[in-house]
């Protein structure tokens, strides 16, 4: 068994979770913008229904979110002519779904807080739709946006049971931070467990103490 | 006529079914109660109510008709918000320069040096929206407006949010705009000395419906409407700077219903001034009245008479191009036979100077 702090395995395993991280958070951040801005605006009676299921990873065990995205991603699922089970690109999927509300949450929140008054003055000082998203809504929804990336991203760093259903646990592809560290759990490797949960607990307390310190600073609400 | 509108909104239970033409300069007032659908009548006329049908022309340009509407950002309109928020992001300069790079049309309109003297802005270009108070919101609001160019410059009772302190610095920068603003504007407001004050032309509106329109000075003195029987009923008048009685420390106005005397006022020969004349401050005579501490007797002519409770009339007086009221109680009116067409003397004891 090596000394070294963290195995090339280990170190493989935490490149592969900020590389899940980070795409799921940029892809998030990417799709669900629309989908924030159409829950923070609409009259929709559907409104409701997309709220409840874009809040159901809160609450559901992630093994029951994992067990049924399996099943999408079996041969006879919805997914299956993909190949997603037990791949990277399904881990993606996966914790897209798992951390969505992290991040649909906060954008929703923040646009919803600009209110009517600053777009309306914007379209009638001449600015397009797409101008008035990018010169108003952006830059006074950018603590939401900070605010949904940090989550998104610590969240999706503690990803486990949904890992555990659809990816599994091979080394460069599936095995996460998480998985290692249950895996060295399993094999009484506790130095190394430790080594990788107090990283991962390091890493969490900090992202959460950046968002938590903007919040301080901020003013309040006027 | 400049501005034309027709239209029609149903919106929460509330019906809008409102038609005016306003002339292509000056103020007009969209004068009428709270909730009677003036706010609403503003928001169709920007496009922000894309429910709304009808037709919206402002000078050669149509926004909105039968076959179409236009969004807000393709509509050259100035909109300020009773409590503008501004864009809380930016600074004063960056938001007149978010306006200034949007400007729609040609070169022409005002620039920025114009806008920020005219509204008095030149101290708060630094500031931050937020740390803003009330009154200097609505001035950066009406630049930003003014600096987009508008065909027409929309306000949406700019001064009710505002304390009396706040009232009294902006509403000199609105009588600066109204003297000196090229573009028509429409100015809602349910309190009529503001009206007064600022606008030439009235539409008179209730329950979404628009009751009438017309000059200011017409409509005031129209004794079918309730606002000339109310306590302070009133006429607004338009008359120019004549001479200075620089001895008296008088200023005499003229007006084609004859001169004014009024306290003096420092303004060139010539310039347009806006007077205020209270029903209750005009007494009846047959006669010059010699004798008398009132320094202002116009020659006039009764134009109508009308049941002002019990014990008095309203009378409307013809003086050269412009009408007065007066209040009279039945007695005088039978003793004095005062009956439409006769000449008689009106006595003015004061004459408030507006704008």
């Amino acid at each position: 068994m090596s000394d070294a702090l963290l195995s090339a395995a280990d170190l493989q395993a935490l490149w592969l979770t900020l590389r899940l991280a980070a795409l799921t958070t940029l892809l998030l951040i990417l799709l669900g913008t629309p989908l924030a801005w159409w829950l923070a605006r609409t009259r929709s009676r559907l409104r409701g229904p997309v709220e409840a299921l874009v809040a159901l990873p809160l609450v559901l065990p992630p093994t029951v979110l994992g067990f049924y995205l399996l099943l999408a991603m079996g041969p006879n699922g919805p997914l299956g002519g993909l190949s997603l089970a037990f791949t990277f690109s399904g881990l993606v999927l996966g914790s897209m779904v798992y951390s969505l509300p992290f991040v649909v949450q906060p954008l929703r929140d923040a646009f919803a807080a600009i209110g009517e008054q600053p777009l309306e003055m914007a379209a009638c000082l001449g600015a397009t739709p797409f101008d008035r998203f990018r010169s108003i809504v952006l830059p006074l929804a950018r603590p939401g946006y900070i605010t949904a990336a940090v989550l998104g991203f610590a969240h999706t760093l503690g990803e486990f049971g949904v890992v555990l259903m659809i990816g599994g646990n091979i080394p460069g592809e599936t095995r996460v931070l998480s998985i290692a560290v249950y895996e060295h759990v399993e094999a009484l490797d506790y130095a190394h467990a430790h080594t990788l949960s107090a990283f991962l607990l390091a890493l969490s307390f900090v992202l959460l103490l950046l968002i938590y310190n903007r919040r301080l600073r901020r003013p309040g609400p006027a | 006529m400049s501005v034309a509108v027709d239209i029609r909104l149903h919106k929460g239970g509330f019906d809008l079914h409102s038609a005016f033409e306003a002339p292509a300069t000056g103020f007009t007032a969209l004068f009428g109660p709270s909730g009677c659908g003036k706010t609403t009548l503003l928001r169709v006329i920007a496009g922000l109510e894309p429910d709304a049908r009808g037709q919206v022309r402002v000078g050669d340009e149509t926004w909105q008709d039968a076959r179409g509407t236009l969004p807000p950002h393709r509509r050259r309109v100035g909109f300020v918000f009773q409590q503008p928020v501004l864009f809380a992001h930016l600074d004063v300069r960056a938001n007149l320069d978010y306006a200034l790079r949007r400007r729609r049309g040609d070169g022409s309109g005002l620039s920025f040096a114009q806008v920020v003297e005219l509204l008095g802005l030149d101290a708060l270009l630094a500031r931050r929206a937020p740390v803003l108070s009330g009154g200097e919101r609505q001035r950066v609001a009406i630049a930003q407006a003014l600096l987009s160019n508008p065909r027409l410059l929309l306000m949406d009772e700019p001064l009710s949010a505002l304390d009396q302190a706040s009232r009294s610095v902006l509403l000199p920068y609105l009588d600066q705009m109204q003297r000196e603003l090229a573009i028509p504007v429409l100015y809602v407001s349910h309190a009529l000395d503001e009206v007064a004050r600022l606008t030439d032309h009235m539409v008179l509106m209730r329950d979404g419906r628009v009751v009438t329109g017309g000059d200011i000075n017409t409509l005031l003195t129209r004794l079918d409407l309730p606002m000339a029987h109310g306590r302070n009923a009133e006429a607004v008048l338009r008359a120019a700077v004549h001479a200075q009685d620089d001895a008296d420390g008088l200023t005499e106005l003229r007006f084609a219903g004859g001169p004014l005397w009024v306290p003096r006022v420092d303004l060139p020969r010539g310039t347009a001034v806006r007077l205020r004349i209270r029903a209750r401050d005009v007494s009846l005579a047959l006669q010059p009245v010699s004798g008398t501490s009132i320094l202002n007797t116009l020659p006039v002519t009764v134009a109508e008479i009308d049941d002002d409770g019990p014990a008095q009339v309203m009378v409307t007086l013809r003086a050269g191009d412009q009408l007065l009221l007066t209040r009279v109680t039945r007695r005088s009116q039978r003793l004095l036979d005062i009956a439409p067409g006769k000449a008689m003397y009106a006595q003015v004891k004061s004459v408030a100077l507006l704008a």
